[in-house]
């Protein structure tokens, strides 16, 4: 499963890196939504794997995945959602200023 | 306290400044001399403590376990020092009260002044060396301020900024000293620095720690080869000039070398170091100042050289001399301030400062011609007067120093050529400006200035006075007092009187006399010879060139690395955080795989593993035609939040879900306005070759994660755990973690979901798009008005999704849940209502605004840390209790769930903000379609 979810991490950084080097706004932010996911997967990773575990205090619980970084993931997801937002509305922002939705700002066509 | 108290004061009192002078000019005045004489107050119980041989320490924790207290000191130099800035300040505040015009600010100036007193009393009270590196730091922002009070001019813009980038290098320069002064000693406290002199000249850092302290003081104190910044600072306003440039700030330099005096003087490095840039520095600044034809550039070089006279002194380094520095400081401060205020009232009444038009003013104000000829001879070291025997002692220590060494008897001559130029540019200040005929072209028809304009200059002239004739009644005390601070020993026996008998001081000051009026005669051809080299002689040339070779220098090194290609930057930034990766890789000898027991492989896990690859492989694949791409990516987010429920994270599941739906949404409203299709204009080389590097990238983060997922760890996760129910009332350890523990970490994160929810309103807000009439295909939008059944299903379904939304709310402490979740189904609940019923619909049943309800989320998050700060526990601390409620049962109400109302308020607004604004967005476009209403399809 571990190898699993290795690949999974991955495949989406590499799918994230790919589309952030596109020279259009629209897959740059594709891409930065790729390289999210994949940045929360790892984050999350670093407290190992457990399955029926979930960090919820119960009597009859035997062991408990660490909270740490779920916490710490779970407003990383809220941030990274904002800054989507940002950065797409940035990219409307330029393509007003600028009559193209080119990364540099500069339109050979 | 009042040591902290008197800094703070003028810092505050600066605000208040600012603020009363909207009331009227004479308001401000008086805030600003009544804050000055508060700052006063704080110190006068004080005094006695220096006068009586006590250095007063007073401290107040700040970081103890760090070391780092607020410390203060009050002994002679520094009372000395506090006693001039608060002294001459409130003599500056009147003056200025009368120079500037009408035009002029007044709250602006006042602000300023009182910022830059309250810093200066900081450099000059403070115990610990980097606390006084920071208010050091705060004169040069200040006296920035000051220098630019004229922002519309040039000059004033270009003087202020050079005197910033010189004294501000120097600033970094003595914080590298401050720092090596603090690794040998093995302290900042200045007690404990000054103790250990003879530590710190044995130490081979010596030199390094000297080199550079000295630096920041020569910077500060406009000593060759830094001068040039203070004449160019003079297009600041008079009593700017007065204060700063005469009076205080270009003495914190001195006053560096004052303070650490016992600590590094006393080598021959310091010697031949400190004591030749003064001896320099006395030399250009008394030669240059004669040939200025501007008032105030006549007494700005005349500052230099006294202050390389000051500096010399320290140099020589005998205690005697030590003293003599002390009372020059004193001396120079009062009739160079004076001065300055007699140059200001000469600019103010005739409109120029151009010695060449000034002539003949006796007639017009013979009474302030009076004062400035008396502050003038006593710049030119005339008997009677105080600048006579501060000088007196100065040829003295010169002379002392002639038998110590080889070539000393130089010394003696240097001061002596020096001491004619003084006299000389003195007489011009006088001969020049109040007789040598008849005016030429004034601007303005000169007389005497107002009453209490002149009130200032009197009370300066008089002390001069007072000093000169009765030195040992007046000046001995605090003189005493404040070398025996310098010298942090005894006291050598030194004498305080005009007469000396026929010493070889006297005959140098009578050399210095009749040369200097000599070499006023002979002005003429001077000037004219000084006219053809003039051009030559500008430090400032070196400055611009150093500059501009700088700034080239910098511009050649980010052309080289940033060709303005976004695309270039992220491959050269991925490349080498590859390199590295794999630098660090190689140096280690830890195999890949872990021992840590792994997890069987299920069927469901390995089709899920299988969409998501499949999905981003397609998203990449397809990335051209965009809204495909669009719907792919759901598809990876939905695995995403799957692998969240399989691996115990159900919170993280929850809000990845809701996020995803509001990030498409999101997505597909931005879309509208974008091409739909991305051009295929990456040459096929380029793409292979990001293709290379994202699967390097990729491989190598997915390695590491293997790596990691391998090893067994311990974590910090255990105390959250074992503590969630006692100390945080709460069974979902994440939520109580995100609510309680580390809640502090929450108020920031929604403050800057906050923020962006802003940031993205106004970079709508003047936004104007187009969007396209017609699809990618040529086919028109559908205009279709909202589906039936789709408007009314979610018209049903609002009340319920609330309902939910708060039931996740609420249970969030204890169960899956909580304010983060809770606030995006609200968003994603009513998201629908505009979907399904378009803007209009929506606007006219819900509020539009979403400001309110995010300032009123984070208000209550910060209201709730700050209750547990009133009840005195530390802020953020959260209680609670029990309680049964009839019906429902067992309770659990925490102080932190009010914290979690107000991260779901956030969410819930900073949400709705952007994606209501960008909707609206669509109704703005100019064609019909609206948010919801055609949508794309």
């Amino acid at each position: 499963m571990e190898a699993l979810i290795a690949l999974s991490i991955g495949v989406l950084t590499a799918c994230g890196v790919y589309l952030a080097l596109r020279g259009r706004t629209f897959p740059m932010v594709l891409g930065l939504t790729f390289l999210s996911y994949a940045v929360n997967l790892f984050l999350f990773s670093m407290g190992r794997l457990g399955i029926g575990q979930p960090p919820v205090i119960r009597a009859a619980a035997t062991a408990y995945a660490d909270p740490v970084p779920q916490a710490l993931v779970l407003t990383a997801i809220v941030i990274g959602f904002a800054m989507t937002a940002f950065v797409i509305v940035l990219a409307l922002k330029a393509r007003a200023e600028l009559g193209n939705d080119h990364v540099d700002g500069l339109d050979e066509s | 306290m009042n040591l902290l108290l008197a800094v703070l004061t003028p810092f505050l009192g600066a605000i208040l400044v600012a603020w009363v002078s909207r009331f009227g000019r004479s308001h401000a005045a008086w805030a600003a001399g009544g804050v000055a004489l508060a700052a006063l107050v704080w110190l006068l119980p004080l005094v006695s403590a220096p006068f009586a041989g006590a250095t007063l320490v007073q401290r107040i924790a700040w970081m103890p376990a760090a070391g780092l207290d607020l410390a203060f000191r009050l002994d002679g130099l520094g009372l000395l020092f506090a006693g001039l800035i608060l002294g001459i300040g409130l003599l500056v505040i009147l003056y200025a009260r009368y120079y500037l015009s009408e035009r002029d600010s007044m709250g602006r100036l006042y602000a300023y002044l009182l910022l830059f007193m309250g810093a200066m009393l900081g450099v000059v009270l403070s115990e610990n060396l980097i606390q006084l590196l920071m208010f050091w730091e705060l004169t040069s922002l200040s006296s920035f301020l000051l220098i630019a009070y004229w922002r519309e001019r040039e000059q004033a813009r270009q003087g202020a900024r050079m005197a910033l980038a010189v004294t501000g290098a120097g600033g970094l320069a003595l914080l590298g000293g401050i720092l090596l002064l603090g690794e040998i000693t093995g302290s900042y406290e200045l007690s404990v620095v000054l103790a250990s002199g003879d530590v710190i000249r044995a130490h081979p850092l010596y030199l390094p720690t000297l080199v550079l302290v000295l630096l920041g003081a020569f910077t500060k104190s406009a000593q060759f080869p830094f001068h040039f910044w203070l004449p160019h600072a003079m297009a600041a306003p008079t009593p700017v000039s007065a204060y700063l440039h005469s009076a205080t700030m270009v003495k914190a330099g001195v006053f560096l070398l004052a303070r650490l005096f016992p600590a590094l003087s006393g080598t021959p490095e310091w010697t031949w170091l400190v004591g030749g840039v003064g001896l320099l520095t006395l030399l250009i600044g008394a030669f240059t100042a004669l040939f200025k034809h501007d008032l105030k550039g006549l007494l700005a070089y005349s500052t230099i050289s006294h202050l390389g006279l000051i500096t010399l002194l320290f140099g020589i380094g005998t205690p005697l001399a030590a003293v003599a520095g002390v009372f020059h400081i004193i001396n120079h401060a009062i009739f160079k301030a004076s001065l300055f205020m007699a140059a200001g009232i000469i600019d103010h009444e005739t409109g120029t400062r151009d010695m060449r038009r000034i002539n003949g003013l006796w007639q017009f104000m013979p009474y302030t011609a009076t004062l400035a000829m008396v502050a003038a001879a006593a710049m030119a070291g005339v008997p009677l007067v105080n600048g006579f025997l501060s000088k007196e002692m100065f040829f003295a220590e010169a002379v002392g120093m002639a038998t110590q060494m080889r070539l000393g008897w130089l010394l003696p001559v240097a001061v002596t050529v020096a001491g004619i130029f003084a006299v000389a540019y003195s007489l011009r200040f006088v001969h020049d400006v109040f007789f040598n005929g008849q005016p030429i072209d004034l601007p303005r028809t000169p007389h005497e200035p107002p009453r209490w304009m002149k009130v200032p200059v009197e009370v300066l002239v008089l002390l001069c006075l007072l000093v000169g004739i009765f030195p040992a009644q007046t000046v001995e005390p605090i003189l005493a007092v404040a070398a025996a601070s310098v010298l942090q020993g005894p006291l050598p026996r030194h004498d305080l009187a005009i007469w000396h008998g026929f010493s070889p001081a006297l005959w140098m000051s009578v050399i210095a006399l009749v040369g200097g009026v000599l070499l006023y005669g002979a002005r003429r051809p001077l000037y004219a010879w000084h006219a053809r080299y003039e051009e030559y002689l500008d430090a400032r040339l070196v400055y611009d060139a150093l500059l501009r070779a700088l700034l080239a220098f910098a511009r050649g090194v980010t052309r080289l690395f940033d060709a303005g290609s976004l695309q270039r930057m992220l491959f050269l930034f991925l490349s080498f955080a590859l390199l590295l990766g794999w630098i660090g890789w190689r140096g280690g000898a830890a195999a890949l795989t872990g021992p840590r027991a792994l997890l069987p492989v299920d069927g469901v896990s390995l089709l899920a593993a299988c969409a998501l690859i499949a999905a981003s492989i397609a998203v990449v694949a397809l990335h051209r035609r965009r809204f495909t791409a669009l719907v792919l990516i759901g598809v990876v987010g939905l695995v995403v939040s799957l692998i969240f429920v399989k691996f115990s994270a159900p919170d993280l599941a929850l809000t990845q879900l809701s996020v995803e739906v509001v990030t498409v949404v999101l997505l597909l409203l931005a879309l509208y306005f974008l091409p739909q299709h991305t051009p295929a204009e990456s040459h096929p080389m380029r793409r292979s070759r990001d293709a290379v590097l994202s699967l390097l990238v990729g491989g190598g983060v997915g390695a590491l994660a293997w790596a990691v997922l391998t090893r067994p760890y311990t974590s910090m996760g255990d105390y959250f755990l074992a503590n969630s129910v006692s100390g945080g009332g709460g069974g979902n350890v994440v939520n109580v973690i995100l609510v309680d523990f580390r809640g502090f970490d929450t108020l920031g994160e929604i403050t800057v979901l906050a923020l962006a929810g802003l940031a993205i309103y106004a970079m709508l807000e003047k936004l104007r798009l187009d969007g396209p009439l017609n699809d990618a295909e040529g086919r028109a939008w559908n205009r279709d008005m909202h589906p039936a059944i789709m408007a009314s299903f979610t018209r049903l379904l609002l009340p319920l999704a609330l309902l939910v939304s708060l039931f996740i709310l609420l249970r969030g402490h204890n169960q899956p849940g909580g304010g983060f979740i809770a606030g995006l189904v609200t968003a994603v609940a009513l998201i629908m209502q505009y979907l399904a019923n378009g803007v209009e619909w929506t606007h006219s049943r819900l509020p539009g605004n979403m400001h309110p309800i995010i300032a009123t989320g984070l208000a209550i998050a910060t209201l709730t840390g700050l209750g547990s700060l009133l009840l005195g526990y530390p802020f953020l601390t959260s209680t609670f209790g029990h309680l049964h409620w009839p019906l429902v049962g067992d309770f659990e109400l925490a102080s932190a769930m009010a914290f979690d109302l107000g991260v779901y308020l956030v969410v819930v607004g900073a949400t709705l903000q952007i994606l209501i604004h960008l909707g609206l967005l669509h109704g703005k476009t100019g064609d019909a379609l609206t948010f919801g209403k055609g949508g794309l399809q």
